[in-house]
């Protein structure tokens, strides 16, 4: 199959690159920008007018819920879903039933979802059998299956020393290891430990769930020598202790779900359990640190945590429902919704939904060079649609964003040269 | 908090006093005050709600407040039907909306909900259909708010005003869905000092901005006082790492004769109840002369008969 992607405008982050010209792709990679290499004749030629051809996105999060949770949602849905909102690549974490934490079922995965049309799928391998906390997994072995680094998911370890000979194992392979940083015992709440939860009753998830916990990582980071990536960062007082500690020069990133970016615990009034979330909204301050810390590149990624849950698990009082969020399909428009309320370049914006992540997950994907694989995302800038649970593909209908506009809209999902996606209006 | 006023500013669920207007709540208490006879009289009774079915679901125990709701809702000629649901079908796996849905099927009017969660009056007022009320009898932390207005009406009996007045509320208002509702409704009553005394650990980060100040000991919170109201501490906190023993909170935090007698010589003294004698407050006081701890039980009564009354959209009696 030759494609060629015609009169788009062309954002390549990696390669600096903001321009209108035409790609071309057979072969499933990418074979020219801006110019056809010699006897090219396409297959089929999309008329990107209008659009921009930007690299897929990688996602750091994406719950798939197999094996153990097909109620919630099945790889086909999600996998559709992902691709549908313009996703290439993905990082699943290891937090299903049973977790991935032996080979076998990261083949299995693996095998399932190479013969589903969507995105890569990356596994994340379990760091402790079980995510129990105690005994290591083999991690050389499930490194061989496919995993691209190691994570208790939202699953925190109690045993610090566990912890420390976790990051000591990882680091002997060179590893990555994802940590949340979230205190087990002050993280037993479920809102933000603050003005609003108290007004409402909730029991709180002080900030310093997440600064004492991440305290810790870092003095065994240190230790260690391991390579940590802190997912979901929540706090202004988090990011500036991981910005100190690059600045120190420990190899060390961080990211930050779609859903911080615009939430805080002043949405949480009306008790509406979609709001529930791990790590919880925070405060208005924290959220425009993280904004900020996006901005001048304190935080290096933004994912989507895309968490399905049925309506069983969220239409039940907020203290008894499942937290998490359904989005995947959010992470373009919401990303592109920051980078306008912040007059961030779209070039800056999708860097950190593509090349950024790319490199934090040590793939080859997340840029357009000539040579790369051809996975790529066109998408409409300004089309304005609104967030239904009829617009959504994935099984898990609950998002904070019901009802909420968004603009921009994806059109094409290119991965590894094929069409896996065209908007039905497209 | 727009849920519970229609568009023209009439109750239609009553789930908390947070942000509801001063106006609303001097009805409220108005009303009450108009069906204080009622409980004297031989016949106890006005048809107000004849004909009307209100459900009394208990997610959570309680005996109190069930019984004074059930004796409300009978005064005003409604058919009550009590349901402990801790005990039926939620163990069988039934979701709450679920249980709701059933109930509401067999044409209820009224809700009167207790759940040890918050926010679970919000959501059934949230899923029912437009012609039923539901009423918070107390969820989780959050809100108790009839019980809120029988203190009001309590303190306005005692007292006649409230813009002149110093309240302190003493003990975990960490834990307490009464405290809560009594703060918003005296911040929003006028009461012009609304004082919360305890430990760090029963205090609420933030309760400042509730609009209290904020005090640690008793000696210097409960001076020059006109309301005391003591707080129910729950027996799983008496000994862990909120606090270490009843006998220490007692000791600090107890209200003692001796306590009292740095409020003003008038002050009145309150509980939600059920009290635990000996831990947040001495017999000498929950028995004596400054006590209204029972006739708070009475107007109890009244205050819910006014609720179900202006929610069921009757005037008063």
């Amino acid at each position: 199959m030759k494609l060629q992607i015609k009169d788009g405008r062309v954002i390549d982050p990696k390669n600096k690159l903001d321009q209108l010209a035409d790609v071309f792709v057979a072969a499933g990679k990418i074979v020219g920008v801006g110019h056809a290499p010699a006897d090219f004749h396409a297959n089929r030629v999309i008329d990107a007018k209008g659009l921009i051809v930007c690299p897929g996105l990688v996602d750091l999060s994406v719950r798939l819920r197999e094996p153990g949770f097909e109620y919630k949602a099945t790889l086909e849905s999600e996998m559709l879903a992902a691709a549908s909102g313009g996703v290439t690549s993905l990082a699943c974490p290891p937090d299903t039933d049973p977790p991935l934490d032996e080979p076998g079922l990261v083949e299995m995965l693996k095998f399932r979802a190479k013969n589903l049309p969507g995105p890569r799928v990356y596994p994340l391998g379990a760091l402790t059998q079980r995510l129990e906390g105690t005994t290591l997994t083999e991690m050389a072995e499930l490194r061989e299956a496919g995993c691209v680094a190691f994570t208790q998911a939202n699953v925190p370890i109690i045993d610090t020393q566990a912890l420390l000979r976790a990051l000591e194992y990882a680091a002997t392979f060179g590893f990555a290891v994802w940590l949340r940083p979230q205190d087990f015992h002050l993280g037993r709440g479920i809102a933000h430990d603050g003005a609003v939860a108290s007004r409402l009753g909730l029991p709180g998830i002080p900030a310093l769930a997440e600064t004492v916990a991440l305290a810790t990582i870092l003095q065994l980071a240190r230790h260690s020598g391991a390579r940590i990536h802190i997912t979901r960062l929540s706090t202004r007082d988090g990011i500036a202790m991981v910005r100190a500690a690059k600045q120190e020069g420990l190899p060390i990133s961080c990211d930050v779900a779609t859903t911080h970016l615009h939430l805080s615990e002043m949405d949480l009034t009306s008790f509406d359990a979609q709001m529930h979330l791990a790590p919880p909204v925070r405060t208005l301050r924290d959220r425009d640190a993280i904004r900020e810390a996006l901005r001048d590149g304190g935080i290096d990624a933004i994912c989507s945590d895309h968490t399905p849950v049925d309506d069983d698990e969220k239409q039940v009082p907020f203290g008894e429902s499942s937290p998490g969020a359904s989005g995947v399909e959010l992470l373009l428009p919401l990303t592109l919704k920051w980078a306008r309320e912040m007059g961030v370049s779209l070039s800056q914006a999708l860097e950190l939904v593509s090349w950024k992540p790319a490199q934090i997950l040590g793939i080859p994907n997340g840029h357009l060079s000539v040579g790369a694989n051809a996975d790529i995302c066109l998408f409409d800038e300004h089309s304005e649609w609104q967030v239904s649970r009829r617009t959504l593909r994935s099984q898990g209908k609950n998002t904070p964003f019901i009802g909420h506009p968004m603009n921009g809209q994806v059109r094409f999902t290119v991965i590894d040269g094929h069409i896996d996606f065209e908007a039905p209006d497209a | 908090m727009n849920r519970q006023l229609t568009s023209d500013g009439q109750l239609k669920h009553l789930l908390t006093l947070d942000g509801l207007p001063r106006a609303t709540l001097i009805k409220i208490l108005d009303t009450a005050e108009s069906f204080m006879d009622v409980g004297e009289r031989e016949v106890k009774k006005v048809p107000l709600l004849r004909g009307k079915s209100i459900f009394n679901l208990f997610f959570e125990p309680s005996t109190r407040t069930r019984t004074t709701f059930e004796i409300a809702a009978k005064r005003l000629s409604a058919d009550v039907v009590n349901l402990n649901i801790a005990t039926s079908s939620q163990s069988k796996g039934e979701t709450i909306l679920d249980t709701v849905d059933n109930l509401a099927a067999m044409h209820a009017d009224m809700f009167v909900v207790r759940h040890a969660q918050s926010g679970a009056a919000h959501l059934i007022a949230g899923h029912v259909a437009p012609h039923i009320s539901v009423v918070n009898a107390g969820d989780g932390r959050h809100a108790h708010p009839t019980q809120g207005l029988l203190d009001m009406f309590t303190i306005r009996r005692y007292k006649g005003a409230f813009h002149n007045l110093t309240v302190a509320i003493v003990g975990d208002v960490l834990h307490s869905r009464v405290a809560r509702s009594q703060i918003h409704a005296l911040t929003t009553l006028g009461v012009p000092e609304v004082r919360v005394i305890a430990p760090k650990t029963l205090l609420p980060t933030g309760v400042e901005q509730m609009g209290v100040k904020v005090f640690h000991d008793m000696q210097t919170g409960l001076r020059d006082c006109d309301v005391i109201i003591m707080l129910r501490l729950q027996n799983e906190r008496m000994k862990g790492a909120r606090l270490p023993s009843a006998q220490e909170y007692f000791k600090f935090y107890g209200l003692t004769l001796d306590k009292l007698a740095l409020a003003k010589p008038d002050a009145i003294v309150m509980h939600p109840g059920p009290m635990n004698r000996g831990v947040e407050i001495d017999s000498e006081v929950a028995d004596g002369a400054q006590s209204v701890i029972l006739p708070q039980v009475t107007y109890g009564i009244a205050v819910r008969m006014a609720v179900m009354a202006l929610l069921a959209g009757g005037a008063a009696a």
